[in-house]
């Protein structure tokens, strides 16, 4: 018998449920530190980011009207297919960021508890940042926070799965759609993320990957007016960030950038205070 | 007319003609509407052509749910696409009901928009099942309420069959009534015909018995307006122009809702009828989201960024 062909995987985007190729159709070649080639991921364009956006702005108003108990269990299914290819992820990570697979394999651990730290998080949000508040009137008044829309992120280039986690997951436990780019040096997690996103109930568009280049698409994510708020954290240079900020306020978009990864102020930074006033004795 | 010289109205020599036509290459079809569903047209072309495209919109409610407000709220976006902008052309006509018509015709001519058609959806529109009495009565209240087009709808039944004389003497008879006061759109639905050659000999059978425009759908059936259907019916006004000298109008609708789409479609007239069709008068899209698409894409080139759909109306 002949030698096995292996057969290789050809890295996709993930919009709208799908894994398309880049409309553009490039792509680009990453290398592991020692400098042997590891694959060719597709280098999205803008119009793959625009298409990401109709795809997550169609995906919204059925997330968001979600209970919150259902977001947190598909949250916590995604979990549990996430503890199912540690090791492909383990295997990923250290190629392409030169560390042993022991290292490797504890970086995915703890990608998966934060998922489900935030998970936890979606239920109780409500409570702990809603309140019930004193007027001078015959009216009930609550405030409750609700979900902004579509909330974007550029995921930080190391570490490559825990920082998709720490992008994603604050902003989609709250009802709000996402599309993420990826590490541009380390995208191979967040592709075979996914595919375990496509296989974990979660509705097509709520979580859109693409893999490209940062300088390239950044400045469309900060110009598009549909995008209602982004998540810079993984943005390094400064010109950039400035650059961003200045393109991201045409459309008041909420641009943060954070430095803790566990902390529920990534969510609230990215919902709405909602005040609503019930007359009372009618 | 010119049509006339091709068969000469009897039922012998309409059998004739259709049976002689040729057949289509339902692969060949497929295959170069995908291929030049892949020309790229950009910068200032598709700034012409998404102007061009939005002149050939026939503005298009056909909802159970239509209200007076709602036909009217549509007749002014026809006008005025963008109320920001007056350099958007405005659409190409308003298509409608027939209890519509009227309201729709008044209010346009009230905001300024009197050059623009109201299209009325007639003879028992979607199915077409309903006598021949109902379709003309159907008929004359869309002309007395103002229609400056008519689009029929054939029997279909009637069509697969093989009653051609009775497709060809009901078209015959809406054509007598519209005379010289209202174009005759002939819809075909090709989504119920099934072969690219059913689509080729329906195109026929409506151009020989006096359509003005043949169209794809009524947008009530999927599929509706895929490019080879609309590459076969392009070829059949071709032919049909070089053997009597008439340019018959070709108007897919359904299905088409973005930019993308719409491009393709005036790639596929202009590679197969040829640059006389990309006018209005022999190209039209039926299309209610379309328009909202190609308003986006407008202010995209304009302004430089990606537009929120919540810059254009909802309607």
């Amino acid at each position: 018998m002949s030698e096995r062909i292996e057969v290789k995987k050809t890295y996709k985007l993930f919009i709208g449920g799908a894994f398309p190729r880049s409309e553009s159709g490039r792509t680009y070649e990453i290398f592991a530190p020692d400098g042997s080639f590891i694959a060719n991921p597709s280098l999205a364009s803008r119009k793959d980011l625009r298409d990401a956006v109709v795809a997550a702005r169609a995906a919204h108003a059925g997330w968001t009207a979600a209970t919150a108990y259902n977001r947190g269990q598909i949250l916590y299914r995604i979990a549990e297919m996430l503890e199912g290819r540690a090791d492909q992820f383990a295997r990923e990570i250290a190629s392409l960021e030169g560390i042993n697979e022991q290292d490797a394999l504890q970086e995915v651990h703890s990608a998966i508890d934060q998922w489900v730290w935030y998970a936890g998080w979606s239920d109780k949000l409500s409570s702990i940042a809603g309140s019930t508040n004193q007027v001078s009137g015959p009216f009930y008044n609550f405030t409750i926070p609700e979900a902004m829309g579509v909330v974007a992120a550029i995921a930080p280039e190391s570490p490559s799965l825990l920082g998709l986690v720490n992008a994603i997951a604050p902003i989609i436990v709250s009802g709000n759609t996402t599309i993420v780019l990826a590490s541009t040096r380390s995208p191979l997690p967040a592709i075979t993320f996914a595919e375990v996103l496509a296989t974990s109930d979660l509705p097509h568009g709520v979580i859109n990957i693409l893999t490209g280049n940062k300088s390239e698409l950044t400045p469309w994510f900060a110009s598009h007016m549909d995008i209602n708020g982004l998540d810079i954290s993984g943005l390094e240079d400064s010109q950039m960030v400035n650059d961003v900020k200045i393109a991201g306020a045409d459309n008041l978009k909420r641009i943060h950038s954070f430095h803790e990864s566990a902390s529920p102020q990534r969510i609230l930074s990215f919902m709405e205070a909602k005040t609503i006033w019930h007359p009372i004795g009618i | 007319m010119n049509q006339n010289t091709v068969v000469d109205g009897s039922e012998k020599s309409l059998l004739n003609f259709l049976g002689n036509l040729s057949g289509v290459d339902q692969t060949g079809a497929n295959a170069r509407a995908a291929m030049l569903g892949t020309r790229s047209i950009k910068t200032s072309s598709k700034a012409k052509a998404i102007d061009l495209a939005i002149s050939m919109v026939d503005l298009t409610t056909l909802e159970g749910a239509d209200t007076p407000e709602k036909v009217r709220a549509l007749c002014s976006k026809a006008v005025r696409p963008d109320p920001s902008d007056p350099t958007v052309p405005s659409a190409g006509a308003i298509c409608v009901y027939n209890d519509m018509v009227g309201i729709a015709r008044n209010h346009l001519d009230s905001i300024g928009g009197s050059h623009i058609p109201v299209a009325a959806v007639a003879t028992a529109f979607p199915a077409g099942r309903a006598s021949m009495e109902v379709k003309l009565q159907d008929t004359t209240d869309a002309l007395a309420a103002g229609a400056g087009e008519i689009d029929m709808v054939i029997d279909r039944g009637a069509f697969l069959s093989g009653r051609y004389m009775k497709v060809f003497s009901e078209i015959q008879q809406i054509r007598a009534l519209c005379a010289h006061n209202a174009h005759l759109k002939v819809i075909l639905e090709t989504g119920e015909l099934t072969t690219y050659d059913n689509v080729r000999k329906a195109s026929f059978l409506a151009m020989l018995a006096g359509a003005d425009f043949i169209k794809t759908s009524t947008g009530k059936i999927s599929p509706a307006a895929t490019p080879p259907v609309v590459l076969v019916m392009l070829e059949a006004v071709r032919d049909f122009h070089t053997m009597t000298g008439v340019r018959i109008g070709v108007k897919p609708a359904g299905g088409i809702r973005n930019t993308k789409d719409a491009i393709k479609q005036l790639v596929l007239v202009n590679e197969t009828a040829g640059p006389e069709w990309l006018t209005p008068t022999l190209f039209r899209i039926g299309a209610s989201a379309l328009l909202n698409d190609l308003l986006m894409q407008r202010m995209k080139l304009r302004d430089g960024f990606y537009p929120s759909p919540t810059y254009v109306t909802i309607d």
